[in-house]
């Protein structure tokens, strides 16, 4: 699926990984936190190869919060609770703390109506809404976005990009697989451009979507409208 | 001696009377004598047989429990990372649903006394092997109600750093009761009915009980209907349960 992928992301870059389907974009993203597992090579987060039998991956994944396609909401918990759950189980904070700490992050994603809700009377865009808080909850350094907007509406994608963003200024490590190609372009700091399984293309934003070196980038953007 | 009924009707004239007739005395409240059947000599019997209810559904709840704790555990084996847990589980669920229930019993019954010089009491017989015959059952269908919880629950559950057994008993479980509830019921139907095999080792059940009332009238007919009424009634009061379980759960259904 995936080969000779090799590239470094440093603290606080937010890199967009672009592509056409079944390119092994979401593959590349889901090998970072071992949701998929590569048969052969290294990756390192914060100097520690997370692919070394020694490595606790449970420890890992706390530090890094991944936002899915579909959003996986915990359907028999309330939006409070999908967001305050982790917290309290993985960290062992207490309960008032982690409500706590779960409202002001629903205040953030602009949902503080919504707690007691569950998962199934919101629409798409509050549900990943939800989900964005859901993972910030557990304080990661590092925030993986897996086609966060595909699975919505139309008029949905925009109140998820706008919450992606403010945290771009907050300063988090970003990897977002993506197809909104405008917000790539405003957004991130480098473009990854994957085409079967491997990096064909990499470079800042503006220069990527200008000027693409390579014949299948310059096919791909060709084809967007 | 009251009036049979159809002794009238018959006596009218000649060829079929009209079944207008029989209905007509059926209602004035006659003794039906059609075909032979008498539900009159079944009373002295009624007691004995309804007993039986009790017989029967002691032992039935009793093997629903052993087989929900049982089948509880097995299930869990089939989805542990443990190839040995696995490989137990599955040949015990393989043994135990290729092979007819009435030859479990009967190897538990005659056999493993023969085995062990313990001479084993029909009831603890009947709940061994229902209550292991079901476990295989049960085990199957807490695996595939486990096995229909979205993957993206467990993915979730994982990037969020939750270690498996919280994640089992706070996210997936939960969830997997909505698809497994249902077919446990229809698991525990299942037993009540079959259950009447146990009347061929001779545990005082209700099917054991029609035959023995059957055998003193000599007619077997009577009684075997009474029970069968039973069975059904029994049955029909768990389904009614089940359904209200169901939509319960379809209500409360947040997906």
């Amino acid at each position: 699926m995936l080969d000779q992928i090799s590239t470094t992301v440093e603290k606080g870059e937010v890199v967009a990984i672009i592509g056409p389907s079944g390119s092994g974009k979401s593959t590349f993203l889901r090998c970072l936190n071992l949701l998929e597992t590569p048969t052969s090579g290294e990756i390192y987060i914060n100097g520690q190869n997370i692919l070394d039998r020694k490595t606790n991956i449970t420890e890992i994944r706390k530090n890094i919060g991944m936002v899915f396609q579909h959003f996986h909401l915990f359907p028999h918990m309330t939006v409070l609770e999908n967001i305050a759950y982790a917290p309290q189980k993985v960290k062992k904070i207490k309960k008032g703390e982690a409500v706590e700490k779960a409202r002001q992050l629903l205040a953030k994603v602009g949902l503080s109506d919504k707690e007691s809700a569950y998962p199934n009377q919101l629409s798409g865009g509050q549900k990943q809404r939800v989900a964005i808080a859901r993972a910030l909850a557990m304080e990661p350094e590092i925030m993986l976005f897996d086609e966060p907007t595909s699975a919505l509406d139309p008029e949905m994608v925009k109140e998820v990009l706008d919450v992606m963003k403010d945290l771009v200024k907050t300063g988090m490590t970003m990897l977002i697989v993506t197809h909104e190609m405008r917000f790539a372009r405003e957004a991130a700091d480098r473009i990854l451009f994957l085409a079967d399984g491997k990096i064909v293309e990499e470079g800042d934003p503006e220069s990527f979507f200008t000027s693409p070196k390579t014949d299948r980038a310059k096919e791909f953007l060709s084809k967007l409208l | 001696m009251p009036e049979k009924i159809g002794g009238s009707c018959l006596r009218q004239g000649k060829g079929k009377p009209p079944i207008s007739c029989f209905l007509r005395e059926l209602i004035a409240g006659k003794e039906v004598l059609i075909m032979n059947v008498d539900f009159s000599k079944l009373q002295p019997y009624v007691p004995f047989i309804l007993t039986g209810i009790w017989t029967t559904l002691k032992f039935v709840f009793v093997s629903a429990l052993i087989g929900l704790l049982l089948g509880t555990v097995l299930a869990l084996m089939k989805i542990s990372k443990s190839r040995l847990l696995k490989a137990f589980a599955d040949g015990y669920t393989s043994i135990f649903r290729g092979t007819p229930l009435i030859l479990q019993l009967i190897i538990i019954y005659y056999g493993v006394p023969q085995l062990t010089g313990y001479d084993m009491p029909e009831f603890l017989a009947a709940i061994a092997a229902f209550g292991l015959n079901s476990a295989a059952y049960v085990s199957e269908i807490i695996r595939a109600g486990i096995m229909a919880v979205d993957k993206g629950q467990r993915e979730a559950a994982q990037a969020l750093g939750v270690p498996y057994r919280p994640m089992m008993l706070d996210i997936i479980l939960p969830q997997a009761v909505k698809n497994i509830l249902p077919a446990l019921m229809n698991e525990f139907i299942t037993l009540t009915k079959e259950s009447a095999i146990v009347s061929t080792i001779g545990y005082l059940d209700l099917m054991r009980r029609a035959q023995i009332v059957g055998a003193n009238l000599y007619r077997n007919f009577e009684a075997l209907l009474f029970v069968g009424l039973i069975y059904w009634v029994m049955v029909f009061i768990m389904t009614s349960i089940g359904r209200r379980v169901e939509r319960r759960l379809r209500q409360s259904d947040i997906g």
